[in-house]
């Protein structure tokens, strides 16, 4: 299929940007989306001009780093699917494609479609964790977990951090992805002891990023590559008033 | 050039206690004063640079990506075995470390190996309390399945994203000492190379990624734990980032490269589909568990796989190999489907696939539920849909994301595979304690050689990049730093610092000064062609020389053809990709002539020239028991030592999985 790429360019964190127009010829409907990047990009280089840049590395929906919207669609239109996993299947001859990187003030564009999402290991650092060093451990089976909370814990640990939730959000909210990280370790008697603190310090620090708030549109659980569930929200929600009312100080 | 093991005497079950018991300390007050650099931060990287955080050391950590936590351990699917025996099967630490050794065709060093299973333990414990998800039995146990090489259920696993799950404990572990000001970590940036001082490597030169700038960082010491070259063959398993640079550097400035031409094949991997392929996706081991892996007994055949009758089907690893059967180790299981295909039974439209079916253990799976609703009546058709919850339950995940890349639903057809290069069992060489031939420089996890042989069993990479990072090198390393406390941090004004940064600057100047014709891209996947055709999986002498020509003749193509755009300041993924590559084409050229030199077939070194009458790997004990310890001597130049390798306890068998 042939087909028409509008896609965001952009120099640097100071420039400006803009959509800039490119056609692409005989893309197999067996290419995937980053494959058919790459060919372009071989375009561009041979023709002397500058590839576009673009955040990737896994390229099997694992690794979180992939982060285009396509179509007007944060990883595009395929569920439960990230940037690198769509395959041109889903397109067809003739189609005019756009694609930008993730708009938030809180992930500011580096160069082209790769942006910053720096803000999200700060909220980890605030609390996404539990304090133990190595080699504190008790034996691993001496803690039985309830399967059904282990298993929760382990959705909401599945969260590969891109920020498509945010990129997806009117208002550019960061709930889902700190709600899933207060979620496991809330729901895991291991994360007990630290529970308050961890879900007031990691919402302080989302407030500090630049992120927006949640207004229930529940898009980000629409979007999100691994089907996180704004449950882990609702959750969230819950820990955060429990910790305020009984905290100390 | 101290070319010393340093095994410590003893019983093998005492060595590390022992070790442990006498190493040099270094007093908290003094961790304080000493700086470590680590490179990467996938399991091995993360684990080290939180472990040392936490013991005070001052610990810069590097990584070219965005963020620690994309490191290519978060794609690891399968599981990570440990020596628990919760399962009351029969393993133990012993048992581990034999099947370790036999599975590595007995080629790795018997002490390392048997430190390893006895530390998996305290691994599984450390995990367990960071909060990672591992999966559970009703009870609230730990769940354990079973894996390739091995009779016993000893790996855990958090459905087919273990990888992920044991690397966001590492990384929230480093987060948090990045948090407390003992880890201060450079995400976006490069290793380029490594800093000699006297003959001590004392720091490195990284390039940050988004400014193009060069930078100078001190360190008494350096851990690189930069993961696998696989992608010198292009296509891989691994990330598209992934490369050897941090390695080769350290190898060009003295480090000896071990058994480079020790490489995996992973049995089951998603075809290619085309030219334009960039990467190859593995489908986890774990699958085997519960898949039957066959080709149709006819040549030509044009039937749908599910019209196909049992009696017509050739579950060819069930034939050959009975006790091991779909399990049998990585390297067998990809010659064994190599074989099928190149005597014309393969699948699907390249006809270089076999197929890994489901529907048998689907059944199994809805039987099992059926009985436990206490329904013995049920229809075929509830029986499948039971059991495809089970499926979906155990590997969802995996499930889709063949889905996804395929276009075809695996739930009701069998799944098509075909191997792929996977993961490296060669790397740097490095002695017990991890460190290199260049003094203060070591290498954990995949970017070491150690402890996997010639062949790595599955659910064991996971495990020794967690042993290297969270048991072994907060113990070695001391016994080295224990000397340093009287060296202050040395200033990066230092001339050899100065002299380390001019040289990097140089080559990034001669590579976009160079701007010809060719893409760095294309130069990549001509190389990858080689090294799969000459290298791959079956290697022989008249192959290897002519890809090592091939070989050097690309090297002069690409630094004088080579066109990378844009400039050296700002953000280049070009100038990035093109460091890269340069530095594949030299490695490749290395595990030719590394494959050449050994006159034997071992795990995944595959001679043609020396296999038994029923095409399996015919060892040489006699004349290559020993690991290949590669010196860098000058352009196409290397010198071989050899390790002698010693079995006290393990005693090398021709490897049988009848």
């Amino acid at each position: 299929m042939n087909l028409t790429l509008k896609v965001w360019r952009q120099k640097n964190n100071q420039s400006e940007g803009s959509l800039e127009t490119y056609q692409v010829k005989d893309i197999s409907s067996e290419m995937s989306f980053l494959e058919m990047f790459d060919v372009l990009n071989e375009q561009l280089i041979i023709a002397g001009d500058q590839p576009i840049a673009f955040d990737h590395d896994c390229r099997e929906g694992i690794c979180g780093m992939c982060s285009m919207h396509i179509n007007g669609r944060a990883h595009g239109p395929w569920t439960s699917n990230t940037t690198c996993q769509l395959h041109m299947r889903a397109f067809k001859d003739g189609d005019t494609i756009v694609v930008e990187p993730w708009r938030s003030k809180a992930f500011p564009v580096i160069k082209d479609l790769m942006v910053d999402r720096s803000a999200f290991d700060r909220v980890i650092q605030a609390g996404g964790f539990i304090s133990v060093n190595t080699g504190n451990a008790v034996d691993a089976n001496s803690l039985p977990i309830d399967k059904k909370n282990a298993d929760d814990a382990f959705m909401a640990a599945s969260c590969i951090g891109c920020g498509a939730c945010v990129a997806t959000c009117v208002n550019s909210s960061a709930m889902l992805f700190v709600s899933a990280k207060v979620s496991q370790l809330a729901l895991l008697p291991q994360g007990a002891p630290e529970r308050e603190s961890r879900v007031l310090n990691m919402v302080a620090q989302m407030d500090k990023e630049n992120f927006g708030n949640c207004t229930n549109t529940y898009a980000c659980e629409a979007e999100c590559p691994k089907g996180i569930s704004v449950a882990n929200i609702a959750r969230m929600n819950k820990e955060y008033l429990h910790a305020s009312l009984t905290t100390e100080s | 050039m101290a070319f010393d093991s340093k095994i410590p005497k003893g019983e093998m079950n005492e060595k590390w206690n022992d070790y442990k018991g006498h190493v040099k300390l270094v007093n908290p007050a003094n961790k304080r004063k000493l700086e470590v650099i680590v490179v990467g931060t996938g399991l091995a990287g993360a684990s080290a640079a939180a472990s040392l955080g936490e013991m005070g050391y001052k610990v810069k950590a590097f990584c070219f990506q965005d963020s620690p936590r994309r490191a290519h351990s978060i794609a690891a699917q399968g599981g990570i075995n440990a020596a628990k025996n919760y399962q009351n099967d029969g393993d133990s630490v012993f048992r581990l470390f034999y099947d370790t050794v036999k599975g590595g065709d007995y080629r790795s060093r018997e002490a390392n190996v048997h430190r390893l299973a006895e530390v998996s333990t305290s691994i599984i414990d450390q995990c367990v309390a960071q909060g990672v998800p591992f999966a559970r039995e009703y009870g609230g146990l730990l769940s354990n399945r079973s894996f390739g090489g091995t009779q016993v259920q000893r790996t855990f696993y958090a459905a087919g994203q273990t990888g992920q799950q044991l690397l966001l404990g590492a990384y929230s572990a480093l987060e948090r000492q990045v948090a407390l000001g003992n880890v201060t970590m450079y995400a976006r940036h490069e290793m380029l190379d490594v800093v000699m001082v006297e003959d001590k490597a004392r720091g490195i030169i990284a390039r940050n990624l988004v400014t193009g700038e060069l930078e100078k960082h001190f360190g008494h010491a350096v851990l690189l734990c930069s993961g696998g070259y696989g992608n010198v063959f292009y296509l891989s398993t691994n990330a598209m980032g992934s490369n050897v640079t941090a390695a080769w550097k350290a190898h060009k400035k003295g480090a000896y490269f071990g058994n480079p031409c020790f490489t995996q094949i992973h049995p089951t991997c998603i075809p290619v589909s085309g030219d334009y392929q960039s990467k190859l996706t593995l489908m986890s081991e774990s699958l085997r568990n519960d898949g039957r892996i066959w080709v149709p007994k006819n040549k030509g055949e044009n039937r749908k796989p599910v019209d196909i009758p049992e009696e017509e089907r050739d579950y060819y690893l069930e034939r050959r190999y009975p006790a091991f059967g779909n399990l049998v180790p990585r390297d067998v299981a990809s010659r064994a489907s190599k074989e099928r295909c190149d005597e014309g039974y393969g699948v699907g439209t390249t006809k270089l696939a076999v197929y890994l079916d489901f529907a048998d253990a689907i059944l199994r799976y809805g039987k099992i539920e059926a009985g436990k609703m206490g329904d013995h009546s049920a229809s075929e058709e509830a029986l499948i849909k039971l059991g495809k919850d089970v499926v979906k339950e155990k590997y969802g995940n995996l499930f889709a994301m063949y889905e996804k890349i395929t276009g075809e639903n695996p739930y009701d057809m069998p799944m098509r595979i075909y191997p792929a290069v996977h993961y490296v069992m060669g790397g740097l060489w490095v002695d017990y304690e991890l460190q290199t031939t260049v003094k203060g420089l070591y290498a954990l996890g995949e970017a070491n050689f150690s402890e996997h042989g010639a062949n790595r069993l599955g659910a064991s990479a996971l495990m020794q990049g967690l042993a290297d990072g969270y048991f072994v090198i907060p113990y070695t390393l001391g016994n080295y730093l224990a000397d340093e406390i009287r060296t202050a941090s040395i200033s990066t004004d230092h001339p050899a610092f100065v002299a380390a940064e001019k040289a990097v600057s140089d080559r990034i100047e001669t590579l976009m000064n160079i701007k010809g014709k060719q893409t760095v891209e294309s130069f990549h996947k001509r190389l990858g062609l080689i090294m799969w055709d000459k290298c791959g999986m079956a290697r022989n002498e008249k192959g290897l020389n002519e890809a090592i020509e091939q070989i050097q003749a690309l090297k002069k193509e690409f630094w004088s053809d080579v066109r990378i755009p844009g400039e050296v300041k700002g953000m280049n993924p070009e100038l990035d990709k093109a460091g890269r590559v340069a530095d594949f084409i030299e490695l490749g050229e290395l595990m030719c002539k590394d494959a050449l030199a050994r006159n034997e077939s071992c795990g995944g070194h595959f001679r043609e020239e020396y296999q038994t009458e029923d095409g399996e790997a015919k060892r040489d004990d006699e004349n290559f028991s020993f690991v290949s310890a590669w010196e860098y001597m000058g352009e196409s130049d290397w010198k071989l030592n050899k390790e002698e390798l010693k079995f006290d306890i393990v005693k090398p068998t021709q490897r049988s999985y009848k």
